[in-house]
């Protein structure tokens, strides 16, 4: 929730029309770069994004892994997900920093039926603002990484910010402040995966990671949130972080595209049944016709007389 | 099963009757008792309030429009389901209310062929076997029912969308919309013939009476049933 003036805002959920202001300034692409290879499991930046969202401390649920609770929740943004595996014999801790990946796509903007709800800024924050949140909560199964947590309180929908409140003021992520291995780093887009790059082939080249990688999907347009992973072949192993993120067709050709198209026959429908009304015309009661009635005597029994006798 | 739910429904009837009441005229026909009418508005009251906070919700080009009447965006979507609550209720008693009348028969069929003569208006009248309720009239209740059973099922994966499984949202949401695009035809159609397409027939869901004349040329068969008549069929 910052103030969207800081910072160029370029797409806004649910708005028909222009987004005010869009391409009048430059602003440079953002990324958070994750080495999940250097991550020792500090919790530092779990901490540090409690404490500088002004969060309460919750409490933590113990499940036999180093991890603080099963997954992000609606005041917990940043949750650092533990899993043991085994690789040729040897344990390993794989400990990755899960949080919103902030999407070139966002799945949850697609998603949002409310005016203004969810924004994402020209440097690729995706931002929640909750004053504009109807609780609907579409959000949550337009993205592909189950990010937005529902507040059952206020009914609004919350998520990591990537900062936003200190990235519109030149400053870096509190999570990015308090790392104290140096596997978390924030700049441009450009220089994160260049980063990137030069730390995997160290990987594939000097540790005998032959399938070390950056996890920066493009099914969705690439995230401004990095992964450097031992092995991204194998992406669902790091806490299940989906291989091939994709956004519910709901939310891309059924709402772009039928949703759209259904309006416009309902207002097609209204003009036919008013031209309709001025051309074919209405249906008119029509006057009855007399009723048939039978002599006294045919009624009786006896045969029916050629003529009929007509009662009003 | 039937004999249950027509206890119920005459019930039902006397009950309404005892508070409220229909007056029929010389020349015009009881068509709609107080039950009937009442369950009516209810369904239609609570239809358009859904359909109108759910319009707001459908589309972004109606999100400014729609969401004021309900007092903003958080206050419609908590405010839609009860809505269709509502409807989904009302509906269900008036589905058992005309369950008999509504059943389908080889005149409807034949009705629904003729549809072309019916929608340009070359026949002045109904054809003689045409009964309490024509063929179109009988399909847009059944496509209620259908649309009530999706929207029933649909709507509560929507409602308490924070607990379900994501894709289950994004299936419920589709069929949701599709649900309501159906609804939305019939009932333009609806009101259409209603009111600006047929005189005299919104009065039979107000007053719940009709003039002898408009049954007898939009009911025919229901008219000799009702008045014991037997106009020529000529």
């Amino acid at each position: 929730m910052s103030n969207p003036q800081t910072m160029q805002i370029q797409e806004i959920s649910a708005h028909p029309g222009p987004v005010p202001g869009r391409g009048t300034q430059r602003a440079a692409e953002v990324c958070k770069y994750i080495d999940v290879t250097t991550c020792i499991g500090c919790k530092a930046c779990e901490v540090a994004c409690v404490e500088w969202n002004d969060h309460p401390f919750r409490e933590t649920s113990f499940d036999n892994t180093y991890q603080t609770m099963p997954s992000t929740e609606w005041n917990y943004w940043n949750l650092i997900k533990f899993v043991e595996h085994e690789r040729d014999g040897n344990l390993m801790w794989l400990m990755r920093k899960d949080q919103c990946m902030h999407c070139e796509d966002p799945g949850c903007l697609r998603a949002c039926p409310a005016d203004g709800a969810v924004i994402k800024y020209e440097n690729g924050i995706v931002d929640f603002q909750q004053e504009n949140c109807i609780g609907c909560g579409y959000c949550i199964s337009g993205c592909p990484f189950d990010i937005p947590k529902f507040n059952p309180k206020t009914k609004k929908v919350f998520k990591c910010t990537l900062c936003s409140d200190r990235v519109g003021q030149g400053l870096e992520p509190a999570c990015i402040k308090a790392c104290p291995t140096g596997c978390l780093h924030f700049g441009t887009k450009q220089d994160m995966v260049q980063i990137a790059r030069t730390r995997v082939s160290q990987l594939q080249n000097e540790s005998g990671f032959a399938n070390a990688g950056v996890y920066d999907p493009q099914s969705i347009g690439g995230t401004h949130v990095i992964y450097v992973l031992h092995d991204i072949t194998n992406a669902e192993l790091y806490g299940g972080l989906p291989a091939n993120p994709v956004i519910p067709p709901s939310y891309t050709i059924w709402k772009w595209l039928a949703k759209p198209t259904g309006l416009l026959m309902a207002i097609l429908g209204v003009f036919a049944v008013f031209f309709h009304r001025i051309t074919v015309g209405p249906k008119l009661p029509q006057p009855e016709p007399p009723v048939l009635t039978k002599y006294p005597d045919e009624a009786a029994g006896a045969p029916a007389r050629s003529g009929r006798r007509e009662v009003p | 099963m039937s004999s249950s739910v027509e206890r119920f429904d005459d019930k039902a009837r006397a009950e309404f009757e005892k508070y409220g009441r229909t007056v029929v005229h010389r020349g015009e026909l009881l068509r709609h008792p107080v039950y009937t009418r009442v369950l009516h508005w209810t369904v239609a009251i609570s239809f358009i309030l859904a359909l109108l906070s759910g319009f707001a919700i459908y589309s972004p080009w109606l999100y400014r429009w729609l969401t004021p009447l309900f007092g903003g965006g958080a206050m419609t979507r908590l405010l839609h389901p009860w809505f269709g609550l509502v409807f989904t209720v009302a509906f269900f008693f008036q589905f058992l209310n005309w369950l008999a009348p509504m059943r389908w028969t080889e005149a409807d069929t034949r009705w629904m062929k003729r549809l072309r003569t019916y929608v340009s208006n070359r026949e002045t009248r109904e054809l003689p076997e045409t009964s309490f309720f024509n063929g179109g009239q009988k399909l847009y209740f059944w496509l209620i029912v259908l649309s009530a059973v999706l929207f029933l099922i649909t709507g509560i994966p929507l409602w308490f969308d924070d607990v379900v499984a994501r894709w289950l949202v994004a299936v419920s949401y589709v069929v949701h919309d599709i649900a309501a695009l159906i609804m939305l035809a019939g009932f333009i159609i609806h009101v259409y013939e209603g009111t600006a397409a047929q005189p005299g027939t919104f009065r039979s869901m107000i007053d719940g009476t009709v003039s002898r004349a408009w049954a007898w040329t939009h009911h025919p068969a229901w008219y000799r049933k009702a008045t014991g008549d037997k106009p020529r069929e000529d």
